[in-house]
């Protein structure tokens, strides 16, 4: 089971509050669907400067790996208030621990409401009906 | 989708399995730049069930397969094997393809993705002519061995074919692993040397099983189509959708080597169209290299300041280079080896270095 402390997208990633703050990463199943399991496979990782506003859904970085080029969507609304440059420059990290140390933005929201995201349980329900 | 003779074993060896050219194939087995260096430094199997194969027989055979394909098919010597495509009247490729030149074939060995067009295009053309067009494809297992073990792994599973006689690019029968008259070339898309073996679809596990097993004290490992893309890059070969297509042609592709003007070769679909463009080509295919991060993608245009020099047709990491790696077009004289650009990425710029084609080429024996 994932972690139940944070909410998940369709597209991957995950955003758990911390705080007034909250955090965006990418899931483990994201890093397996990029790298196939061999963390050298992850080339390059480009997150936003601090300051920028995203609207729910944008776009606010890219990663990719040897075989394809991934966008990083925030689900959310607000405003960057950090990136991870640790996860930037050491790409491993995403493969170790995509959950805590992997995280990629932190994001002072607009709003607090993550209702509208999967919990870990439907997450995983998600996962299964699209497995192929 | 369709699935090859292959299927169960690539699933049963782990591999990730994606649809290619309208069938299930295996990308990888593991991470793809250790099957690149496997195949650069030991052997690798492919599995290339998917490819087309088309048999034509009959006694217009070579003057038909003349007027359809851009090499000399009168001139391959028996036994031999020619590189070329199937153009349409414009010049522009519909695919490109391996010419067998058999005592009484020519046997076509065509992309998986163009198989049916190119099908549709031989039986419409061979209307009137004197011909046999036999599709094998789904009745063959077609494995590719690769790399520098490739004979010493090869040769004890063939009986009465001695392996050394056939040169790059020809082919001979053999008995492969106790199935009479199997077709064997000394070819590949990989730079290395290696074999190509066809054999009948209900032998293509046990083939496959007994090479692996021969391979196994040479380091032989299964190599999917991630692999196999990175390694014809390096070497230089082009791939249909990318280097050569509707609109990419095979003169300013650089495939000379694959098309011929001789006045006795005759008139071909397409021959007036590439010799206009030989005559004065607007744009060339190049080689990029770049030490950035970033890997060149089919799509991505390049810079020199504020002009626009061309865009990305391939591209890959590659291993064996220590390198990301690309080919591009750019105007006719322009991207000299050694020359600089920018590549553009999602609005952002990295170096990269124009080069000569192939990256990496073997001397071969």
């Amino acid at each position: 089971m994932r972690p139940n402390d944070r909410r998940y997208t369709e597209t991957h990633e995950w955003i758990k509050p911390d705080g007034e703050t909250m955090l965006i990463g990418i899931t483990d199943f994201a890093v397996a669907e990029l790298s196939n399991g061999n963390e050298g496979d992850l080339v390059y990782c480009d997150l936003p400067e601090a300051g920028r506003m995203l609207d729910a859904g944008e776009t606010f970085g890219e990663i990719e790996s040897v075989k394809a080029v991934a966008d990083l969507n925030t689900p959310i609304a607000g405003e960057v208030v950090e990136s991870n440059m640790a996860t930037e420059e050491h790409l491993e990290i995403l493969s170790k621990d995509p959950w805590n140390q992997g995280w990629l933005i932190r994001i002072r929201p607009n709003a607090k409401s993550l209702d509208k995201l999967m919990d870990a349980a439907a997450y995983e329900k998600f996962l299964a009906a699209h497995k192929h | 989708m369709k699935n090859t003779p292959l299927h169960d074993v690539h699933v049963r060896l782990g591999a990730k399995m994606v649809e290619f050219g309208g069938w299930s194939m295996p990308v990888q087995y593991g991470p793809i730049l250790d099957e690149v260096r496997t195949v650069r430094t030991k052997a690798g199997l492919f599995d290339l069930s998917h490819m087309g194969r088309v048999r034509v027989t009959g006694p217009e055979r070579v003057a038909y397969v003349e007027g359809l394909v851009t090499c000399f098919v009168a001139k391959i010597p028996e036994s031999s094997i020619r590189y070329g495509l199937f153009c349409k009247a414009d010049g522009n490729p519909i695919d490109d393809l391996l010419v067998y030149k058999g005592k009484d074939e020519v046997f076509l060995v065509v992309n998986a993705s163009n198989t049916q067009v190119d099908l549709d295009w031989m039986r419409e053309h061979a209307r009137g002519k004197n011909v046999v067009i036999d599709d094998q494809t789904d009745a063959l297992a077609m494995l590719a061995l690769q790399g520098q073990a490739s004979a010493a792994i090869l040769q004890p599973l063939v009986k009465d074919c001695d392996l050394a006689k056939i040169g790059y690019y020809k082919f001979g029968f053999g008995t492969v692993c106790g199935i009479p008259n199997t077709r064997i070339s000394r070819t590949g898309y990989t730079g290395e040397d290696g074999f190509e073996v066809y054999v009948p679809k209900k032998d293509g596990v046990r083939v496959w099983e007994e090479i692996s097993a021969a391979g196994k004290a040479h380091g032989l490992a299964p190599i999917g189509l991630g692999a196999r893309d990175t390694l014809r890059l390096e070497a230089g070969m082009p791939l249909y959708g990318h280097e050569i297509d509707a609109t990419h042609n095979a003169v300013e592709a650089g495939l000379n080597f694959g098309i011929s003007f001789a006045p006795e070769k005759g008139d071909w679909i397409g021959r007036s169209a590439l010799e206009r463009v030989a005559k004065a080509p607007t744009k060339r295919l190049v080689g990029l290299k770049t030490d950035g991060p970033r890997v060149p993608r089919q799509g991505y245009e390049l810079y020199r300041g504020a002009e626009k020099l061309g865009y990305v047709v391939s591209g890959s990491v590659s291993p064996t280079i220590g390198a990301n790696i690309g080919t591009c077009y750019v105007p006719a004289g322009a991207g000299n080896p050694g020359e600089t650009c920018e590549i553009v990425i999602n609005g952002k710029r990295q170096a990269a270095t124009f080069c000569a084609l192939p990256f990496f080429s073997r001397t071969r024996k």
